[in-house]
């Protein structure tokens, strides 16, 4: 049994030591926002804060993260940061499928946490981590800016 | 108008249901009063099968199309909303079920389907209608209700207002009442002038559920008992289970059952992580003693050989090879190559199934209902409509979820099948066993000849095409290859506009190579775009004429074509000098115009070469003809991912086999482009009173001819293999 810290709350989780937290996260305790797109940290679907540093939780195994603050996309919108983000995303209809854009929320919020007013090059080397197969990344930097602006 | 939604109610009422259900008698929908089945707060109105309008003021509009990014369920609904009235807050978007009889794709004939950038252009007469007539409805509900004369009834924003007495009433509470309303015999459809949303802004109805995840796709489906299979797939096509021992993979806790599947091997667990250990625990044997063991080179040599003889002729105007063997023109010549595309999806393959009493019960990006209904009835010798499918958000397809062959979907049967269990089974795809799999953009060869009189004027152009069928062993041969020839493979070649005298396009389909091919975002105008429109540039500067200027002579009886085009060149400056790069930078534009799906695209790229020949892709600046713009917003999204999409191609995306065996697996291998490399896109969108046609596909071919002239002007080196060999460019 892993004693685990998601969003606030204790959970237990019975899983084995060596589950990546993804899995956890989304098998065990049911918060399926987080999503698989690669199981190898390649493409960012899967980041969620510990203890506020952006993680791929595809290659985070759960041992790991025991003790440790976890937030995903279910409880984005409890920080400041987080509400401007999900409330630019939504005015800029960032998202197509749909799919990666938790990934993408969650390293955005990282961003403008550590730099309240990043560059299209700062946008460009925090977001490279994270695939957009729908290639929104036009509109992703566009609502960076704008949660930017918003939070200035 | 006269209106084609017939009052079927009687029966239904007969059968005890509340409310009201109206069919389609339009011949290619006829639909049946399916009484509906539980009725809610928000089914107190159910005008077509399309809408819903409940006591609770809600307004569902039912999407037959799959929601896999394009924005159909915006779409969709903007049109209904338009034609009721009805306000856009108040409008909710619900996957249909699977059930051709009401709900096929006028396109497809009698088929449900998603796919060919339909959607919008085979609904927007059946919603506009099932809106205005809706909205017919309750206005006469409101009329008998106050005691007024119906035409001094107004509606807006969801509310009907008589102005005179000062009476107002919400959808809501007016439903019941128009439920019991007889369907008018005519209604009248919106003048453009009057709309409120059409052509303006309404927000996507997904935008909310997919930033704070709670959107529900395939992958997130939990049901109680559910069982999550990870399947050891051969590493051949054409590989054959020979033998596997499981007692590794059944010695890890959690996994509940291996069994042997047509497709290889599947491993079941209570979680996805458990599984995918007790795949990798299987040690198996395969027998490739039928498996395809060529690699691409070989294949390309293969491709190239055919491409020396005459293929089929899928057109012919004039006598293009007379002119081409005639002495002392000017001939030039070109040969061009396109691997295997993966689409790479960023949700990988997978599916629900669950036996249930009488039949079976699917979850799913669901984009092609009737032909994966059919063949799961086979399968289960059931009839198609207990084959329950539920409709989820696609995390992308790009044509994946439309398998000609239901590949994947008979893969998570096939296991439901062999255990014989009666709990949900999740099919959980691993991101390299959904690259691996097949089903790719078929890879092609092409050449192009083609001569010049003395004053630069094209004379003859003979284009040959070699690559596998797509439409050959799938439904869709009878309907898409004729004589020999699939048109999935020439399209876009074989429909070139250009005012060409002698032109002539032949096609070689080589037989047994079993890689699955597919449709993958814009089909055969994937490669036919690239090779005609950057082989028309280089004739543009053999013949010392203008790109643009030269395509404008030979399109004066495609004027959408040519509007599209000059209104891209207008908005990029074409003719003005580029800013200059940095020392060792080369910088170039170039312009490509294409048709595909009836919506016409041009683009002018801006590109920098550096001296290690890296690219750099600037800016794109996009014009569209895609008719009327439902949501110009999504019009906007689609081109600016769409010019994504495709320089993931032309940059990077290549699958090659070696002995029969992808190479590439994850993301590091198939790299599909990234925030970094993607360029600023503008996009104009031609007014435009036609009718709406697609605009999920259109803007992906022109991008890559576009780079590529672009690269050229730069270089003065064309690219003729795709993705770009940077080598080539070093200073």
């Amino acid at each position: 049994m892993i004693q685990l810290t998601v969003n606030g709350k204790a959970h237990k989780a019975d899983v084995e030591a060596d589950t990546p937290l993804l899995w956890a996260l989304r098998d065990t305790l049911l918060l399926t926002g987080t999503k698989y797109g690669c199981g190898a940290g390649l493409c960012g679907a899967c980041t969620v804060h510990v203890n506020g540093q952006p993680t791929r939780s595809c290659i985070t195994p759960v041992a790991d993260v025991v003790g440790k603050k976890i937030t995903t996309i279910e409880a984005v919108d409890a920080t400041r940061v987080g509400k401007a983000v999900q409330e630019a995303w939504r005015k800029l209809d960032v998202v197509q499928c749909g799919y990666c854009q938790s990934g993408q929320i969650m390293s955005a919020v990282n961003l403008l946490t550590t730099k309240k007013k990043p560059t299209d090059a700062d946008i460009d080397a925090a977001m490279a981590g994270n695939l957009c197969r729908c290639a929104t990344y036009v509109r992703i930097r566009a609502a960076i800016h704008e949660a930017a602006k918003a939070l200035a | 108008m006269n209106n084609p939604i017939q009052n079927l109610s009687r029966r239904g009422f007969l059968q005890g249901a509340a409310g009201l259900t109206l069919g389609l008698s339009l011949p290619a929908f006829a639909a049946k009063a399916g009484a509906a089945a539980a009725r809610s707060a928000e089914t107190a109105f159910e005008p077509t099968p399309f809408l819903r309008i409940g006591a609770d003021n809600s307004v569902t509009v039912l999407s037959k199309h799959l929601e896999m990014g394009q924005g159909t369920y915006t779409g969709l609904a903007t049109i209904v909303a338009e034609e009721l009235d009805a306000a856009w807050v108040q409008v909710k978007v619900e996957g249909a079920p699977a059930d051709a009889k009401r709900f096929n794709n006028l396109a497809f004939g009698p088929m449900q389907g998603t796919g060919g950038s339909t959607a919008m252009a085979n609904s927007w007469d059946q919603l506009r209608q099932t809106g205005a007539t809706a909205r017919a409805m309750l206005v006469s509900a409101a009329a008998k209700r106050w005691n007024v004369p119906a035409a001094e009834i107004s509606v807006r924003d969801g509310v009907l207002s008589h102005a005179a007495s000062k009476r107002k009433a919400t959808f809501g509470e007016l439903a019941e009442a128009a439920a019991a309303e007889a369907v008018p015999a005519t209604v009248s459809l919106k003048d453009p002038k009057d709309f409120r949303l059409i052509g303006k802004h309404a927000p996507r109805k997904d935008s909310f559920a997919k930033t704070n995840g709670s959107a529900r796709f395939t992958q997130d489906v939990h049901l109680p008992g559910m069982l999550v299979a990870v399947v050891a797939h051969a590493p051949r096509f054409g590989g054959k289970l020979k033998s596997f021992d499981a007692r590794k993979a059944k010695a890890i806790k959690g996994v509940v059952d291996v069994v042997a599947i047509p497709s290889g091997v599947a491993v079941l667990a209570r979680d996805t992580w458990t599984a995918k250990k007790g795949r990798d625990a299987l040690s198996v044997e395969w027998d490739d003693s039928a498996a395809f063991k060529l690699g691409t080179a070989e294949m390309q040599n293969l491709y190239h050989a055919l491409a020396q003889n005459p293929g089929l002729v899928a057109r012919k105007d004039g006598d293009a090879p007379a002119v081409l063997a005639a002495a002392g023109t000017r001939t030039l010549k070109a040969g061009y190559d396109f691997p295997y595309l993966a689409h790479a999806a960023m949700e990988p393959m997978n599916c629900v199934i669950q036996r249930t009493a009488d039949g079976i019960e699917v979850w799913n990006g669901e984009q092609f209902q009737t032909v994966d209904q059919g063949a799961l009835a086979a399968m289960f010798g059931l009839p198609p409509e207990k084959v329950v499918i539920h409709m989820l958000y696609a995390g992308g397809s790009f044509g994946r979820r439309a398998s000609t062959s239901v590949d994947y979907i008979r893969e998570a049967a096939s296991i439901v099948k062999a255990t014989g269990t009666a709990a949900p089974v999740k099919l959980v795809w691993m991101r390299e066993d959904d690259t691996k799999a097949g089903y790719y953009r078929p890879m092609f060869h092409h050449t192009i000849e083609a001569t010049l009189d003395a004053a630069g004027n094209i004379q003859a152009w003979r284009h040959r095409l070699v690559g596998q069928s797509i439409a050959k062993g799938s439904p869709f041969e009878a309907f898409m290859i004729k004589d020999g020839v699939d048109g999935l493979s020439v399209e876009g070649a074989a429909s070139l506009p250009y005012a060409i005298p002698n032109l002539q396009v032949e096609l070689h389909t080589p037989a047994d190579i079993p890689v699955p091919v597919l449709w993958w975002r814009s089909v055969g105008s994937t490669h036919t775009a690239y090779s005609t429109e950057t082989f028309l540039d280089r004739l543009a500067a053999e013949g010392k004429q203008d790109p643009v200027a030269l395509r404008l002579k030979l399109l004066e009886k495609h004027p959408r074509h040519a509007a599209v085009l000059r209104l891209a060149a207008d908005k990029a400056g074409w003719g003005t000098p580029l800013a200059k790069g940095k020392p060792g930078e080369r910088r170039g534009r170039g312009v490509a115009v294409h048709e595909s799906f009836h919506s016409f695209v041009a683009q002018v790229a801006e590109v920098t070469v550096a001296a290690d020949g890296s690219i750099k892709v600037d800016r794109i600046v996009a014009a569209v003809d895609c008719g009327m713009a439902i949501n110009p917003d999504n019009v906007r999204a689609q081109v600016e991912g769409s010019v994504g999409f495709a320089l993931s191609a032309a940059l990077h995306g290549e699958i090659t086999l070696k002995d029969g065996v992808v190479e590439q697996g994850n993301f590091g291998e198939y790299a599909p482009i990234r925030i970094n490399e993607m360029p600023k896109v503008d996009v104009h969108i031609v007014a435009s009173a036609e009718k709406p046609t697609g605009i999920g596909e259109p803007a992906v071919p022109p991008v890559a001819p576009a780079v590529a002239n672009a690269i050229a002007a730069a270089t003065g080196k064309w690219a003729t293999r795709m993705p770009f060999a940077t080598d080539a460019l070093k200073v």
